[in-house]
């Protein structure tokens, strides 16, 4: 098979360079198909979702905000140990490691944690190889569809561990939720 | 002139102008609401019941945006513009029948605000008054790009203009009268206009649509080139007047191509209605029928809006010029040939 007639897709065509009959030329029954094209459209099903009332159902592999995780007793999970970061494409994460001090061990589970756990949004493209990079579990997409806020100010796309960590209210009511079960 | 003259034909004045529009405000929904159904959308829906108020808010939005002046030196003209393209829009409506004529208070009430004799050479007097709304507002902008848009839309307009002309001669000869009422008159029964002349229909269509400046001739408005045309200095009512300006002559020309070719008010049976139940029912289910034939042109201009794309500016003048003149001119050919045939025949000898 010659290389100009191989058609991965199936739908590749020659292009004709023929001159146009005077029937083509007047257009006329290209404009009624057109017409008739559309007017078909008149009576078809509406894609339109009405956005209040009806909510657009999600992907299950969606993947919105990050959120750092803490465990049953309220501890941050994460160790700081870079994994993400390092696994990051697109260079979002950063952090600087602190440790433990022996009044802190009721707030972070290990003896490292994140004192800085910074994720630029403006660069992540949300991939979640942060969340299959973790060891400790410390770090989710959430399908949470609030994604990034806007903003005029570039240091407010910077999201820290305020915005960031589980909140230690959430993470007790799931305790709860857990030991109910 | 009596008094319940002046009286009947004052209300059938403000009928016709309170109609015009009223029909002028829904195309404006009617316009959104096709275009989205043609594009598997829903359309505005969310003012009153299925979007019925969208006109209103659309105006009252209008009324509240913020008023806004170029620095022109032509301040009176500038404001004289949309005021030109509105008033004319809507003065053609004056000479069309809108239904034959009603029985009330023992008096025929005609259904038509004057019947001229002239009313065809009056529909395309104002028609093309409808040019100084557009060129001036382009001209008083004191902006290149409106200007361009301006000659441009004026060029378009001036040229379909001889070709609508042509075009409706042919009509004419047949006829035999200038005035709609007896052109509407002499389509009773299924005598329609566009089975004897359809080349003449086609080309009146063709022209009807650059006149009213729409897709796929509305070259006056072209985002790209001209940022928005002729109105691009317009804000808040006057960009709604030249808006309000367009649907109006869609509607107007809509009429006229129903009156002209599809039978006006006529509609088969009429002569047995009226002499069974009556004139007024029969005349009432006349102009039933004239907007029904009125309501499906509107829907028709929309329908190619939302189809076909607009032409580049020399396929527009190619169009004009070197298709649609030659092609009337043919048509009148056509026309008096066979209007004449016995006298050709006897000429030749046969």
């Amino acid at each position: 098979m010659a290389i100009e007639t191989i058609s991965l897709s199936g739908r590749k065509k020659q292009v004709s360079h023929k001159e146009m009959s005077f029937l083509e030329r007047m257009y006329l029954i290209a404009i009624f198909k057109g017409l008739w094209i559309t007017l078909k459209h008149l009576f078809t099903r509406k894609v339109t979702i009405q956005y209040p009332e009806q909510v657009r159902e999600m992907s299950p592999v969606y993947r919105g905000q990050h959120q750092l995780k803490r465990d049953e007793q309220g501890r941050e999970n994460c160790t700081a140990c870079g994994l993400c970061a390092l696994s990051c494409p697109a260079e979002a994460i950063t952090m600087k490691a602190a440790e433990r001090k022996a009044d802190e061990k009721h707030l972070y589970r290990e003896e490292k944690y994140a004192e800085i756990y910074e994720i630029n949004m403006l660069r992540c493209i949300f991939c979640g190889l942060c969340e299959e990079a973790c060891p400790k579990d410390a770090i989710y997409l959430t399908t949470s569809k609030l994604l990034v806020a806007s903003s005029y100010e570039r240091e407010d796309f910077i999201y820290g561990k305020d915005k960031l960590v589980m909140p230690l209210d959430v993470a007790m009511q799931n305790t709860q939720l857990k030991n109910a079960n | 002139m009596d008094s319940a003259f002046i009286i009947e034909k004052s209300i059938v004045i403000l009928v016709v102008f309170a109609i015009t529009m009223v029909m002028a405000m829904y195309s404006t929904l009617a316009e959104r609401k096709v275009a989205a159904w043609l594009q598997d959308r829903i359309g505005p829906n969310r003012a009153g019941k299925g979007g019925i108020l969208q006109p209103l808010a659309d105006g009252l939005k209008l009324f509240a945006k913020e008023e806004f002046e170029p620095n022109t030196p032509n301040l009176f003209l500038f404001y004289t513009g949309p005021a030109i393209a509105m008033s004319t829009a809507l003065m053609t409506s004056a000479v069309i029948p809108w239904g034959d004529k009603i029985h009330v208070f023992g008096r025929d009430v005609i259904l038509q605000a004057t019947d001229i004799d002239v009313a065809l050479l009056y529909v395309f007097g104002v028609i093309s008054l409808g040019v100084y709304g557009i060129m001036i507002g382009g001209w008083a902008s004191n902006n290149k790009f409106s200007l361009i848009g301006a000659v441009r839309a004026a060029s378009q307009m001036v040229s379909y203009e001889v070709a609508m002309g042509l075009s409706i001669i042919a009509l004419l000869m047949m006829t035999g009268t200038l005035s709609l009422r007896e052109i509407a008159a002499q389509q009773s029964g299924m005598n329609w206009n566009v089975f004897y002349q359809p080349l003449s229909f086609f080309i009146f269509l063709i022209c009807a649509f650059a006149e009213t400046n729409r897709t796929p001739f509305d070259l006056a408005e072209c985002e790209t080139e001209l940022i928005g045309g002729y109105h691009t200095e317009y804000s808040s009512m006057k960009m709604g007047f030249y808006l309000f300006a367009e649907y109006a002559n869609m509607f107007i020309s809509s009429t006229i191509l129903a009156v002209l070719f599809f039978g006006a008010y006529n509609y088969p049976g009429m002569q047995w209605v009226v002499e069974n139940w009556g004139v007024n029912i029969g005349n009432v289910i006349g102009i039933g029928v004239l907007f029904s034939k009125i309501c499906f042109f509107i829907f028709f201009y929309m329908w190619v809006r939302w189809t076909i794309p607009r032409f580049r500016y020399d396929q527009l003048m190619h169009l004009g010029w070197r298709i649609l003149i030659p092609l009337s001119i043919l048509n009148i050919i056509i026309t008096g040939v066979v209007m004449l045939r016995s006298e050709i025949a006897v000429f030749l000898g046969f």
